[in-house]
């Protein structure tokens, strides 16, 4: 690498000694201050005494230093017991001298206080227990507990020099602590007598419990100032560095391919670079899986590993529907050269996912990786932490070599609505889009290589078959109408059959749709008729009624005279009678 | 301060003829322990005449016995007897607390 090159400053002048704790030395440039105290705060159950026991066991284990638990809170029977489930063996490293527990019980028994005293008592215990097995780290897991009984300001100033002595003894020396309790308290006293301040926590988001680690101080040396996820499991603890230094990493020419030949064509030729990160995009039902198990199924026939983070099907539901496309991949799981993680987003969140898979990294150390789907992940948190954990994986990946594929649900038109999909995009090398083009009431797909870092890829378009012999890549077809997309070599008979078939069809619906537009207008000429006879019944109808009336009207007026002239004779009679 | 302010009763002893058994612990560096042995020896001079075993351990010396003991705090002195076993801790300078744990008037 070019010396020019300049780079963000890590590191420091002071000595570090690596807690061996995964991903946890990444974000302290390279461990604790050596021979200086470091005190880790939280509240409990967050993981304190596990942190400090893990730096004593992977400081045995990894790096050879004899180590001190002094343990005021559980005794040492029970921090055995305790730590069964974390795969540590203390009983085997305590049998060989190369760990040493003590339990310093605070409430022995009730006492009364006469005069000045001081905690020289620990003093000695601690100078007894370095020399027992010559221990370069030391742990006091907590002084808590002492500040319950005594005075303040003795403690206080015991503690002072208990640091100081901690100091001269060269010792690396994690101490834990309460928030809220003792020297936490608010004149912060950790302040000056700790090199270092590291604090767990505890929380709740989205209904996950989510565990955070932040550096608070660290003396003479750049530390990340974020908050960093961090899992405690059987095998310990494990920091997930989100925002770790830009690496240079050796970059591969290697090619691996992509398992469809087709494809490897349209990049370049030769296929992926080995190592890089490549995104499958597009909606449901585009074939990602399958281009995704392509690449699987190639590279175990090279009998070399892959592992699959399966995050929306099932690892059997996989193989079953891969193998409808002509890719056994049952028989790569067997040979073990295929791995399945599988797993709902909702049972862990991403940090956990990621901590999970680089754990299975690290042990079974495929070459091939692939994610399916990546949005799945997405669901949980907050866009652009889980932006910066994934850019920070996708990292890792490139450092170990790992060629990665993820698949997502994004296409261009999600990404209008949601910006921050592109950010995915973004971090990867090659983006292959695959989408469904609806034509000729048949739905097809496509594909196409977005972009591709590095090589000169193709920027054609191609239909994207499945068949059960695996996936064929077809040239498409362009006519004045757009895309057409058909079958491949399409040979200018074949094409004209074609495009006689589609206007047969086309002249078949045009026919259909006069036929039945003449029923209806022949149905609304007969409503019509009939409206027109109904009007002309109820004309002549009104018409005979008519005259009926005007006839009943003449003969009534007839009457009506008659009836009159009656009258008029009859009443001229009576008239003439009374008289 | 640890039950400094409680009001400490034990139950009488009988001191016809039991002899006191003591134990010190300190650390010979550390000033309070060096007031602490002083105040001691001019407390059992003075109230226990030669009724008492006064056993001095450098915890430095017998960092087992520290360990079996429990002792953390220093100067510490435990009365093994008479029973039952009572711990007074600090430098001895307040005699009054010293002789009331010691049960001697």
């Amino acid at each position: 690498m070019a010396s020019n090159i300049i780079k963000a400053p890590i590191g420091s002048r002071l000595k570090k000694t690596p807690t061996g704790i995964d991903g946890f030395d990444e974000i302290i440039s390279g461990g604790l201050p050596k021979g200086r105290p470091t005190i880790i705060t939280g509240n409990s159950g967050c993981g304190k005494t596990v942190m400090a026991m893990e730096f004593l066991v992977k400081g045995v284990v990894k790096y050879n230093d004899p180590g001190v638990f002094m343990s005021f809170e559980e005794t040492k029977e029970d921090l055995i017991s305790n730590m069964e489930s974390l795969h540590f063996d203390l009983a085997n490293l305590i049998n060989k001298k190369k760990i040493y527990i003590e339990y310093l019980e605070i409430d022995k028994a009730p006492v009364v206080n006469s005069g000045g005293y001081d905690l020289d008592g620990l003093f000695a215990r601690l100078q007894n227990a370095i020399d027992k097995v010559g221990a370069k780290r030391v742990v006091l897991d907590s002084l808590d507990s002492l500040f319950f009984g005594y005075d303040k300001n003795i403690l206080r100033q015991e503690i002072k020099r208990l640091f100081k002595w901690l100091k001269e003894k060269r010792v690396t020396a994690v101490i834990t602590s309460q928030l809220d309790h003792g020297f936490q308290s608010s004149d912060g006293l950790e302040q000056y007598v700790a090199e270092c301040v590291v604090a767990l926590d505890n929380r709740v988001i989205n209904q996950t419990a989510t565990r955070r680690l932040r550096i608070v101080k660290m003396r003479g040396s750049i530390h990340g100032i974020n908050e960093y996820p961090y899992l405690i499991d059987s095998s310990g603890m494990s920091v997930l560095p989100l925002f770790a230094q830009l690496k240079d990493h050796p970059l591969s020419t290697n090619r691996i391919t992509s398992g469809i030949q087709d494809l490897d064509g349209m990049l370049d030729g030769k296929g992926y670079f080995r190592g890089s990160s490549i995104l499958v995009s597009g909606s449901a039902g585009t074939g990602k899986t399958s281009v995704a198990i392509s690449l699987i199924n190639e590279t175990c026939n090279k009998k070399i590993r892959s592992l699959y983070c399966a995050f929306e099907e099932s690892s059997s539901q996989i193989t079953r529907n891969m193998r409808s496309i002509g890719l056994n991949i049952d028989r790569h799981v067997k040979s073990g050269l295929l791995m399945f993680y599988a797993s709902r987003p909702t049972i862990q969140n991403l940090e956990l996912h990621l901590i999970s898979i680089r754990k299975i990294i690290d042990t079974f150390k495929p070459e091939v990786l692939v994610l399916d789907p990546i949005t799945n992940m997405m669901s949980e948190g907050i866009n652009s932490e889980i932006r910066q954990m994934l850019a920070n994986f996708v990292d890792y990946l490139k450092a170990k070599n790992i060629t990665t594929l993820f698949t997502a649900a994004i296409t261009l038109e999600t990404i209008k609505s949601n910006p921050s999909d592109e950010g995915i995009s973004a971090m990867v090398d090659t983006w292959i889009l695959v989408s469904n083009v609806e034509l000729n009431s048949e739905r097809n797909r496509v594909i196409y290589v977005l972009k591709s870092r590095g090589m000169n890829h193709s920027t054609q378009v191609r239909e994207f078959v499945i068949t059960d012999k695996g996936i064929n890549l077809l040239p498409i077809y362009i006519s004045n109408e757009g895309i057409l997309t058909g079958t491949s070599k399409l040979e200018n008979t074949l094409q004209e059959e074609e495009d006689n078939h589609l206007r047969q069809i086309r002249f078949r619906t045009e026919k259909a749709r006069i036929d039945r537009k003449r029923t209806i207008l022949d149905a609304d000429i007969l409503k019509l008729k009939e409206e027109l006879a109904f009007y002309k019944e109820a004309l002549d109808k009104e018409e005979a009624e008519n005259d009926l009336k005007e006839k009943l009207k003449n003969t009534r007026n007839d009457e009506i005279q008659g009836l009159r002239n009656r009258t008029k004779s009859s009443n001229e009679k009576s008239k003439g009678r009374n008289k | 301060m640890r039950n400094a302010q409680d009001k400490i009763t034990y139950e009488p002893v009988n001191n016809d003829g039991a002899k006191y058994i003591l134990q010190l612990f300190v650390s010979g560096m550390m000033q309070n322990s060096v007031r602490a042995i002083r105040n001691l020896n001019q407390i059992c001079d003075e109230h226990l005449k030669s009724n008492y075993d006064l056993e001095i351990i450098d915890i430095y010396q017998q960092p087992d016995l520290a360990i079996s003991e429990q002792i953390i705090i220093i100067p510490v002195m435990i009365i093994k007897n008479p029973l039952p076993e009572r711990r007074i801790f600090g430098d001895l300078s307040d005699t009054e607390k010293v002789l009331e744990i010691l049960n001697v008037k």
